[in-house]
């Protein structure tokens, strides 16, 4: 315990002295790698945690996204940058997941992922949120008395929470509710016949994993400035669930650690090559064939860490 | 208006043709086949390469399906043969992988730029039916479609193979324990799916044109029609695939302002009144 203390501790401080050792390329990569890692630990609460194969979580990471550009050109401060774009998701979570949870499997997915397109068609039609282009040139303000637009300042707000989200997250899944939502994603019958009102379990954590990919969003929109419909697209719900998969389901570090992983061989296999998507393609094929369980597996297996 | 109700009658013989093969794969395999519409976009680059090599359409037409069936079976033994007792996810994962695989592969070999694909000579003009002027390959593909729709229908619903591959939709293990070689089932099913998807793609190529993402960009709504129309069934892919087509031609000349919701809010109609879609089994 204190050893993985000691070693998360080391770790943190590494992160937040990042910036003083490289240069630009590398921070904005391991940033990047932050936000993703954000919007994966919220899909795998629901897919790795409550059994919901969401093919529409990008919903929640573009609305996110679109608010906190919006919020912030009108009125750059806390409450645009922190507040509002998490509420906004949460609340479209709860719309979306009302009618989403009431079916199970692949009905799900292709519901969530139908959402998701909605929003998708619908911003890439409406010429006051820039049509396809979405909005650009968004602002970083000033949150919490810490200017965001300094590049210390936002990486120090964006590690601390992440920490924040990772721990908020944990206690969630190690609560009697994550215990509840274990339970309905082995056996959601026995969980009714038990007495458990599963819909309500569900849909809170749909409206959770939806506020906190909201959250990721916000702060992707700040980290680039801006926001475009493919914020929405399908494909950004299915890399989230590529780096959920590749981490390992059901661990929240494995989330992350798969964020990583994509973000880093995406970028890494593309500056030497154009030839990356083939080889990302072949790697996760290669991934599935002879290691499942994702990274997580893999370390479980050869180092023989317990959880 | 007529002549909307043809071109929406067009992409959807195109789509019932690509959702077949994903409806019979997912019912009898179990598995979302995600890369289905990169069949569909190496049928596509196939044709293109044929007719390149040729100058002929209808070659292509023919070869193009074959070769797509057999990168199919291929795939199918390598690839997705060891995940069946596997969780779903993995599968996801696996023809996630083989998307991005294949669009680059295409990308590698014709570059990233769009690639007219000519309409035979013979279908090169366009005719008036009923008083509205329509290109005359538009009305092949509907022939065309609709014949090869018939064709695989007889196959599945008359025949001794067709009976094989529709108690194998309804339960594999049950079908494999009458002594089917239900691996070789699957590996034909699989095959079978992704020619049509090859063969699709061939003839949407003259319409649509070909390019990379192409995959991707079908795969929605060829999944809608599966979900619409009720997994497995295969009259519920062909129902599903016609009012798909409609709905995405008519929101376009009715609705240019939202014309991309239309097929969504049909999929999200339809399966909130009824979940295992219009000749879906009933769930559970």
């Amino acid at each position: 315990m204190i050893a993985r203390l000691a070693a998360f501790g080391l770790l943190a401080a590494l992160a937040a002295l990042f910036p003083l050792f490289f240069g630009n390329y590398p921070v904005k990569l391991l940033q990047e790698i932050l936000i993703w890692g954000i919007f994966a630990m919220s899909l795998d609460l629901l897919m790795g945690y409550a059994g919901m194969v969401s093919f529409g979580h990008s919903a929640f990471f573009g609305v996110g996204g679109y608010v906190a550009a919006l919020a912030l050109t009108a009125y750059p401060g806390t409450l645009s940058a922190l507040v509002l774009p998490p509420l906004a998701a949460g609340l479209a979570a709860l719309v979306i997941g009302f009618f989403s949870i009431r079916v199970g499997g692949v009905y799900f997915i292709m519901l969530t992922l139908a959402f998701s397109q909605m929003f998708y068609a619908v911003t890439f039609q409406a010429a006051w949120l820039g049509a396809e282009d979405g909005i650009v040139g968004v602002p970083r303000a000033q949150v919490l008395g810490v200017n965001l637009a300094q590049p210390m300042g936002f990486h120090l707000f964006l590690l601390s929470l992440v920490a924040l989200t990772a721990l908020g997250l944990r206690r969630v899944v190690r609560s009697p509710f994550g215990h509840v939502l274990q339970g309905i994603n082995e056996n959601e019958g026995r969980m009714e016949a038990v007495g458990y009102a599963v819909n309500r379990y569900k849909l809170l954590a749909f409206v959770i994993a939806g506020t906190v990919a909201g959250m990721a969003g916000a702060l992707y929109t700040q980290l680039v400035g801006s926001i475009t419909p493919d914020a929405f697209l399908w494909t950004t719900s299915g890399e989230a669930l590529l780096m959920v998969i590749i981490g390992g389901t059901g661990t929240l570090g494995g989330a992350v650690l798969g964020a990583g992983a994509f973000i880093l061989l995406q970028s890494l296999v593309s500056s030497y090559t154009e030839r990356w998507m083939l080889i990302l393609g072949l790697t996760f094929i290669l991934l599935v064939l002879f290691a499942p369980g994702g990274i997580v597996g893999v370390l479980r297996g050869r180092v023989g860490l317990r959880a | 208006m007529f002549a909307q109700a043809l071109n929406g009658l067009s992409y959807g013989v195109l789509l019932f043709l690509l959702s077949v093969g994903l409806t019979l794969i997912f019912g009898m395999l179990d598995v979302v086949n995600l890369a289905h519409g990169s069949f569909y976009m190496l049928g596509a680059y196939a044709g293109l390469a044929l007719i390149a090599a040729t100058g002929s359409f209808w070659l292509a037409l023919v070869v193009a399906p074959l070769v797509v069936g057999g990168i199919g079976a291929a795939i199918e033994r390598s690839c997705l043969r060891p995940l069946y007792h596997r969780p779903p996810l993995d599968q996801v994962l696996l023809t996630f992988g083989l998307i991005y695989f294949f669009e680059d592969l295409v990308k590698w070999g014709w570059g990233g730029r769009i690639r007219s694909i000519p309409a035979p000579d013979l279908f090169s003009g366009s005719v008036t039916v009923v008083g509205a002027t329509v290109p005359s390959y538009r009305l092949f593909v509907i022939v065309f479609g609709l014949a090869m729709a018939g064709a695989v229908w007889l196959l599945i619903e008359r025949t001794r193979l067709g009976s094989i591959i529709r108690a194998g939709v309804f339960d594999a293990e049950m079908t494999a324990g009458m002594g089917v070689n239900i691996h070789r089932v699957f590996t034909g099913v699989f095959a079978f799916g992704t020619a049509l998807a090859g063969l699709s793609g061939v003839i949407a190529g003259p319409i649509q044109s070909a390019y990379p993402p192409m995959g991707a960009s079908i795969l929605i709504p060829a999944l809608i029609v599966v979900v619409v129309g009720g997994l497995g069934s295969l009259k519920g892919s062909l129902v599903g695939s016609l009012i798909i087509g409609q709905a995405e031609t008519f929101g376009k000349a009715w609705l240019p302002g939202a014309s991309m919701l239309m097929i969504y809010l049909v999929m999200a109609a339809i399966v909130l009144l009824r979940p295992q879609g219009l000749f879906g089994r009933p769930l559970k």
